[in-house]
């Protein structure tokens, strides 16, 4: 079951003019933001498929920064991100690519600061819904079906289990985990689907445990 | 955390046998596999009735898109209906001029509700705020049109396709039109089979339309295929009304809808390369709007 709730079928309240191509382009860069955790400096941008093809049409372009800005899919200011994120000093570039990918509507949004950059996949399902299946290099099959909390980590023992003991003390039950690192002892990332939207509360006290990285959370 | 209903037949059964309405099904489904509570849930909807009523309102006093391609055709629309003569009636053309509205509000950027997408968000507020002033609802009634449309759209989301790109304009506003007619069914005093047979009846008219947007822009043709999908909700739902079934089950028309998008090539699925898109019109808008540049050149 890809959609879950009423609301995922009327609505979101967006800004025009499509849903999968505007509404969940802002989407999928609110989670590159979010993930990021702060204001990026650059943006690239790969665009497949569809949003290949029909970008500049559908203003998918200007969603992605808008995403990226931190703006939800209904903010007006929207319609002007190109120059807001002139003014917040990020750079940004569009790539329309070629090459065969699964979903037609599909973006891999490369970005990043003085300090480190990300790299994040994510395709736009339809109806303002998205999926986020690549993180850095590691395949993710983040479904949207459910709330998510994303931890980066050392791969060190110990990591799943504080994480665990966490969300186990604010009766937080995980559906669904994924484990997975691209070398041994170095960087590592925890997927996790849980049942219901997690407070900040608990994701400060994620961020406090050792070893973590970074936690981001992805509400319903 | 098992959903109430995952087809059409299920959603229907489920409300003959508890004697209620569609919509009291999805609203009981969405507070089951949400976890919220239905105040919450009535709260949101209502948020997202008025998002379409403003829209509706802003197109009315008439909009144009950045592009030029649309908009002040639902004033257009609406004037004429106010002399009083037109030849498809009153209700019709109302309901096709608020979908109009809403859609040209749309495509200039304005704020809309999805319904189940933005490039078909006029059908289902357009019929619902004509037939409004036929049946005269409450404000209750008014929401649980929504969620009756939500329940349909959730059927044919999870079992089929709601995207453009995945599967035409038919899983768009062929959707939408079936959601709407489905919903106008339930205000109108119909059983929630009828519901079903306004859906079947609605999309079967629906079936094979091609996404095919003109430069690409969610303008020509999406905004007048949104009138003539509001136009065959409201007369398949009279259709279903007067006791017209469908002799293919709902759930299988969906089915259809889904395999026919699965085989359509994919210059016809929202790439703006195929249809009315690569026709010399729109070949030469196309390159009007964006400079003479190709769009997806990357230029």
């Amino acid at each position: 079951m890809k959609f879950k709730s009423v609301f995922d079928i009327i609505g979101p309240v967006m800004i025009g003019p499509s849903s999968s191509h505007t509404a969940g382009a802002a989407r999928i860069g609110r989670v590159a933001r979010d993930l990021f955790g702060r204001q990026p400096q650059w943006a690239k941008v790969h665009l497949y498929g569809s949003f290949a093809e029909t970008y500049k049409g559908h203003s998918t372009d200007v969603a992605i920064i808008g995403g990226l800005l931190d703006y939800d899919t209904f903010d007006e200011r929207i319609k002007t991100s190109f120059e807001e994120a002139d003014k917040a000093g990020m750079s940004y570039e569009f790539i329309p690519e070629t090459g065969h990918v699964d979903h037609p509507n599909t973006a891999r949004i490369v970005i990043g600061d003085q300090d480190s950059e990300m790299s994040m996949m994510g395709i736009s399902i339809g109806g303002g819904k998205i999926e986020i299946t690549e993180l850095n290099g590691f395949p993710l099959r983040l479904s949207g079906n459910h709330p998510a909390i994303l931890v980066v980590h050392e791969d060190r023992s110990g990591c799943i289990a504080n994480v665990a003991n966490c969300l186990y003390k604010y009766d937080i039950n995980i559906g669904h985990m994924e484990v997975s690192r691209k070398e041994r002892g170095h960087m590592a990332l925890m997927v996790i689907e849980v049942d219901q939207n997690v407070d900040k509360e608990v994701m400060d006290e994620l961020k406090k445990l050792p070893n973590i990285t970074q936690v981001t959370r992805i509400a319903d | 955390m098992e959903a109430l209903f995952r087809n059409v037949r299920e959603l229907v059964e489920r409300a003959e046998k508890e004697q209620k309405m569609i919509s009291e099904i999805m609203i009981e489904q969405e507070m089951l596999l949400t976890d919220r509570s239905r105040e919450d849930i009535m709260i949101q909807m209502d948020r997202n009735l008025t998002v379409m009523e403003e829209a509706v309102e802003k197109g009315l006093k008439g909009v144009h898109s950045a592009s030029g391609l649309t908009g002040g055709d639902a004033v257009l629309l609406q004037a004429y209906r106010e002399k009083g003569n037109t030849l498809s009636g009153d209700l019709l053309l109302d309901a096709v001029s608020k979908a109009v509205a809403t859609n040209e509000v749309n495509a200039a950027m304005g704020t809309i509700c999805a319904t189940p997408t933005a490039g078909s968000a006029g059908v289902v507020p357009g019929t619902l705020f004509a037939v409004k002033n036929k049946l005269d609802p409450t404000r209750e009634q008014m929401i649980r049109y929504l969620f009756t449309a939500g329940a349909f759209g959730f059927v044919v989301a999870n079992n089929a396709s709601i995207s453009g790109a995945a599967g035409g304009c038919q899983a768009e506003v062929g959707s939408a039109a079936g959601m709407a007619s489905a919903a106008i069914i339930e205000m109108a005093g119909g059983t929630p089979q009828q519901s079903s047979e306004a859906f079947a009846i609605t999309m079967k008219n629906m079936l094979g339309l091609v996404c095919d947007p003109v430069a690409g822009l969610v303008e020509v043709p999406c905004v007048k295929r949104n009138a003539m999908g509001a136009a065959n909700a409201v007369v398949a739902a009279d259709m279903a009304l007067a006791g017209v079934t469908s002799r293919i089950p709902c759930d299988e028309v969906i089915g259809a809808m889904f395999e026919i998008g699965q085989s359509m090539p994919s210059a016809l699925r929202e790439t703006a390369k195929g249809g009315l898109a690569a026709t010399p019109t729109g070949k030469w808008l196309e390159s009007k709007i964006f400079g003479g540049a190709v769009v997806g050149s990357g230029q």
